[in-house]
Formats: C-alpha cells, sequence, structure tokens
C-alpha cells in the first residue's frame, strides 16, 4: 500500500514538476508569472488530440507537431500580450494571464466541446512489478522524462550561452541590450520552452485526467504550488516541489481523504510560505528604496 | 468632474435604481438581473478595497463569499438566528477567517500572495463538499427567504429593494472608510509598504485588517445570495466565480466605486445574455480583460476622464496618460477626485 501510494505520488509528481519548470523558466528570465500555463497546455493537448483522431496521424508523430504547435503558441502569446506588459506593475501581469486563461478556457470549450474525451497512452504495457510494486513503463517514462529534462534545463541555464543571456534578461534588461543580447528573441525563446514543457504534461497527463476544457485546473494548480515550494527561481527547487506534493497528496488521499487532498496540498504550501516565504529554495530578494 | 456634478450624478443613479423595478414592469429575469447585480457589486467594491485601494491581490475571493453563505444558512437553518442578526453575524465569522488569513498574506506580496490565495478559492470549496453532515455535501443548503421582524421577502421586487437598501449602506459605509485615516493608511501600503512604515503604519496590522474587512463585506453579499437564491452548493463558489469577481474589478477600474458597479453590471450581464452558447460568457471575460490590461490600465470608469484629458492637456502631457495603473490610480488618489 505505502509502496504503491509512493509510485503513484511520484509519477504525478513528475507532471506537476513538468508544469512548475515551465513557469519557473519563465519567472527567471522576466518576472512573470504565467497563470495561463495550463490552459495553453490544454488547448495543445488538444490539437494533439484533433491530430490523432480526425487526421489520423500516429501517437508519436501528433505528439511531436502538438509539441511544435505549443511552441508557436507561447511565442505568439509572449508577443502579442505579455511584451506590452513586460514593465507593468506585477498585479497587471497577473491579471492579463488571468485573462488569457479564461479566453482560452472558453474558446477549446466552444471549438471542442465539454464532452469529455479519451487520449491514449504514450506507451501501453502491463504493469511490472518490482519487489511489492507495480509500475507500469508510462510511469517510468514520465519519470525518467521529468528528471532528463530538469538536468537539460539545469544544463542549459548555467553553462550555456544562451542560459547566461536568460539569466542577464532577468537581471536587468537594459544592460542585456547593450551587451547585444537581443532580448525579444530570449523571451520569445523562453516562452516557447516553456508551452512545450507545459504540452508534454499536458499530452502525457490526458489519459488519466480525460480529455476537456477543465482537464488542466487541477494540475495547472499543483504546478504552482510547486514551483511556490520550489521558490519560483530555482529549476530543482521545480522538480523537488512536484514530486513532493504528488508524494503528499497521494499520501493524504492515502492514508486521510480522497476528497481533501488538495485542500491539504494548499494548508501544507501556506505553512510554509508563513515559515519560509521564500520557498524552500528561494533566494530572498532585498527590495531597494 | 467637480464635487457638485459628481453629487448629482450620483444622486441620479440612486433614483434610477429605486425607479428601476417600475420601468422593468414585474419583469422577473429583469428583476432577478438587477438584484444579483446588487450582490455583485457588494463583492466587487469588498475585493476593490483589498486590489484597488491596498494592492493586495486575492484571486480566491469566491471562497469568502462562499463563507459568508454557508455561514448565515447554518445560523438560521441549524441554530435559527433570525435573518436579520445572521446577515451581520455572517459578515463578522467572515470577517475572523478572513484576518486569519490575512496573516500569512502579511509576509507575501505578488505572486507568492496570489498563489496562496488560489490554494484558499480551491481548499474552501472542497472542505465544502467533504464536511457534508453541516453543510449537506453535494446536495447543498436550502436556506429561507430572508424575513425582517416578521416581513419577509418574498417576491422579486421586495428582494430587489432589500438588495438596493443594503448595497447603498454598504456602499456608503465603504466609501467612509476610504477616505478615512485607515483608508489612507491602506493606499500607503500600496505605493510603498517602506515609506507607510516610515510614517508609522502598522503594516502587518493593517494588511490583516484590510483583508479582514474586504472579507466582512464579501461575508455579507455571500449571506443575501444564499438568502436570495434560496440555494447553495460548493460547486457555486469555484474559481471561475473568484475570476469573475477580479474580473468585474479590473473592467470596471481600480480603486474606484463607480467602476465597481459598472464592471458588476457588465459582467454579471454577459452570462446572462450568451447563456445558449458554452463557453462564449468565459471568451468574453477573458478577453474583456486582457484589452482592459493592455489599453485602458485603469478600466472602463476612466474612459470619461481619459478623454476629458487628451482634450484639455498639452500635447507633450499625453505620455502620462499611458502610464501604468498605479502611477495613474496615485494622481487619482492625490487629487481625491473620487469622493
Amino acid at each position: 500500500m505505502l509502496t504503491q501510494q509512493i509510485v503513484s505520488g511520484l509519477a504525478a509528481g513528475s507532471l506537476y514538476a513538468l508544469a512548475a519548470l515551465g513557469l519557473v523558466l519563465i519567472y527567471k528570465t522576466s518576472d512573470l508569472v504565467n497563470f495561463a500555463q495550463g490552459e495553453m497546455a490544454m488547448i495543445s493537448t488538444f490539437v494533439g488530440f484533433t491530430l490523432i483522431h480526425s487526421w489520423g496521424m500516429g501517437y508519436w508523430l501528433s505528439f511531436l507537431l502538438a509539441l511544435v504547435f505549443a511552441a508557436v503558441f507561447g511565442i505568439i502569446v509572449e508577443r502579442v500580450f505579455m511584451r506590452p506588459v513586460q514593465k507593468a506593475p506585477v498585479l497587471s501581469q497577473i491579471i492579463l494571464t488571468l485573462g488569457l486563461y479564461m479566453a482560452f478556457r472558453g474558446i477549446a470549450g466552444m471549438i471542442w466541446g465539454y464532452e469529455p474525451a479519451s487520449f491514449p497512452e504514450a506507451i501501453k504495457g502491463e504493469p511490472i512489478s518490482l519487489g511489492s510494486m507495480l509500475v507500469t513503463p508510462n510511469q517510468i517514462l514520465i519519470f525518467t522524462l521529468t528528471i532528463a529534462l530538469m538536468f537539460l534545463f539545469f544544463y542549459l541555464f548555467r553553462y550555456t550561452m544562451v542560459g547566461l543571456a536568460m539569466r542577464a534578461a532577468a537581471q536587468n534588461l537594459g544592460t542585456t541590450e547593450l551587451m547585444g543580447i537581443r532580448v525579444g528573441s530570449i523571451f520569445s525563446l523562453t516562452w516557447a520552452i516553456s508551452a512545450v514543457l507545459g504540452g508534454i504534461a499536458g499530452l502525457l497527463i490526458a489519459p488519466t485526467t480525460f480529455l476537456d476544457p477543465n482537464m488542466m485546473g487541477e494540475v495547472a494548480i499543483k504546478a504552482f504550488a510547486a514551483a511556490v515550494l520550489g521558490g519560483f527561481s530555482s529549476l530543482p527547487g521545480a522538480v523537488i516541489g512536484g514530486l513532493s506534493i504528488g508524494l503528499f497528496e497521494n499520501l493524504v488521499a492515502g492514508y486521510v481523504s480522497a476528497e481533501l487532498k488538495t485542500a491539504f496540498v494548499f494548508f501544507l504550501i501556506i505553512l510554509i510560505l508563513y515559515v519560509k516565504p521564500t520557498g524552500l529554495l528561494g533566494i530572498k530578494q532585498v527590495k531597494k528604496v | 468632474m467637480d464635487q457638485h456634478t459628481r453629487k448629482k450624478i450620483t444622486y441620479l443613479c440612486i433614483f434610477l435604481m429605486f425607479l428601476f423595478p417600475v420601468v422593468a414592469g414585474g419583469v422577473n429575469y429583469l428583476l432577478y438581473s438587477g438584484s444579483l447585480i446588487f450582490i455583485y457589486v457588494i463583492i466587487a467594491m469588498s475585493l476593490n478595497l483589498l486590489i484597488g485601494y491596498g494592492g493586495q491581490i486575492s484571486i480566491g475571493h469566491a471562497s469568502f463569499l462562499a463563507i459568508g453563505a454557508y455561514a448565515s444558512a447554518i445560523f438560521t437553518l441549524s441554530l435559527g438566528i433570525p435573518f436579520w442578526l445572521a446577515l451581520p453575524l455572517a459578515g463578522f465569522f467572515t470577517a475572523l477567517v478572513g484576518f486569519v488569513v490575512g496573516l500569512p498574506a502579511v509576509k507575501l506580496s505578488g505572486h507568492f500572495l496570489a498563489v496562496a490565495t488560489l490554494g484558499f478559492g480551491v481548499a474552501i470549496p472542497e472542505l465544502l463538499l467533504k464536511w457534508d453532515s453541516l453543510t449537506g455535501g453535494f446536495s447543498g443548503l436550502f436556506p429561507d427567504k430572508p424575513s425582517i421582524l416578521g416581513y419577509t421577502f418574498d417576491s422579486d421586487v421586495k428582494m430587489y429593494y432589500l438588495l438596493l437598501v443594503v448595497t447603498l449602506i454598504v456602499t456608503w459605509l465603504i466609501n467612509n472608510l476610504i477616505n478615512s485615516r485607515m483608508g489612507r493608511a491602506f493606499v500607503a501600503i500600496r505605493e510603498s509598504e517602506i515609506a507607510a512604515t516610515a510614517m508609522g503604519i502598522n503594516v502587518p496590522l493593517y494588511k490583516a485588517l484590510m483583508f479582514s474587512i474586504s472579507a466582512f463585506y464579501t461575508g455579507l453579499a455571500g449571506s443575501l445570495y444564499a438568502h436570495f437564491i434560496g440555494f447553495i452548493s460548493p460547486h457555486d463558489f469555484n474559481l471561475s466565480i473568484s475570476f469573475l469577481v477580479l474580473a468585474m474589478v479590473v473592467v470596471g477600474g481600480f480603486a474606484s466605486i463607480p467602476g465597481s458597479y459598472l464592471g458588476a453590471i457588465l459582467l454579471t450581464m454577459i452570462p446572462q445574455l450568451t447563456d445558449e452558447v458554452p463557453g462564449l460568457s468565459l471568451v468574453l471575460t477573458g478577453v474583456a480583460l486582457v484589452l482592459v490590461i493592455l489599453f485602458l490600465p485603469d478600466g472602463l470608469i476612466s474612459i470619461r476622464s481619459r478623454w476629458k484629458r487628451k482634450k484639455t492637456m498639452k500635447p507633450a502631457d499625453h505620455q502620462t496618460n499611458e502610464k501604468s495603473l498605479d502611477t495613474a490610480s496615485i494622481s487619482k488618489q492625490a487629487v481625491g477626485s473620487e469622493k
């Protein structure tokens, strides 16, 4: 029982971590939280669904094309909506992405309707038993993918020129531009990557949640929680946050109450924020007067 | 607009609101929408107090509404407390919860506060659903129509006037609060917490108070909602309601009471007019939010003054019009034109 809860907790947590990685990437480069991330992922998943069901494409080709769509979608959102509010107060930025959240959700409902549809799993296969626990190949894939992507982006951020440019843009826009970096393309790139990460999470979770305009509600909310828990500015923090939330909620569901798992997750978050307002791995930002 | 014309317009609006049931001619649908708008006006004003004046975001405000509604329903149904007493009690109970929620908010700001209040918005409906011995779970509760000293507000017209009077009283109270010492402290905190501390404002206390006061009025609205609709279930207070209320504040205008009225009227009517196409009202509300943030950061209520300013100002001053919402609302506050 316990080990089984841990396995499913880690699998769910990996998906939260993927979505949280996308949130943190954007936050690190442009100091902005994208509340519409989950809904963008939902639309990308629906595109994948249309490719599979209406156009009869194979799973992996549709998966890839859906991610290409996600990248383009991310760039469009950044160019059209986010760039004008780059220097606006945090409040306006939050509200703008909330507006996009509502608009995307409504548009998806108008196009694809509210009937939940089923979505195929990435790899089918009988569960493998490891000792006393059962693990599906799909869960293993999700978990490895998350860890691999975390290391990839960690490397990208720390050791490449693009990563340096992203960090520089977060520090000081003006100086970064003076250094000859095209800040605009850096932001677009971040949004593209973030949308792709969200898209991966959406495509992988769709088999369990079923596909409808509300599918990412829970996941997106927990991705925020994961990002906050991890400190919002740390990539490993996002992954640790995601995995611990997945674990915690499955343990609560198993031992306390399945209906209250989200409530418990948030009580945990509020408690942690109260004790350590910058999250587990966050760095305190000092405000200049 | 000078104070005199402003007063005249206010009285005219109040007169029109009292006249509305006569014009609506007993069309129940219009009266129902009008009554619902009043409830949303109260919520929008109380959220505006927090966001527009205090600069603190809350994206889970429907949970305060839920607490007020359930508190009032339980007070009247299980404890047999009369409505006129349950209404303020529900407000005070919600205020107490608001104070507790406000405590962590003292330490948080910006995105962190947004996520914490989001969590609050998700958790309360879940709790209400789970705690079915008290709240009836999925099947909800059926509060009675309000009655004061034996007089029952059992028709749409009576209900409309009850809600109108309560809304006007709340508006008057909030307006006084904004123009009091406390209201100025809220604005000072919004502009700069450090400067506010330097001026001797107890920032943590005032932030928690801000949440508490906002929760009080939202709780009142919740109580009114419960007795007006006659049925409440946890689903009535989910995140989409929280976002809708937030949209009312933004679309109408930050730090503006007429703005809250305007936002509540518009965004209550959109779902009513577009209910044949599922999803359309969400799209319209979302698009309205996006457009307002991009092009009219002070909300629709600022169109008039903006247009006036453009006409009278020298071309060089045009730049100031395009400034972000914070700066624009400071100047508004400074002039005190919001009275």
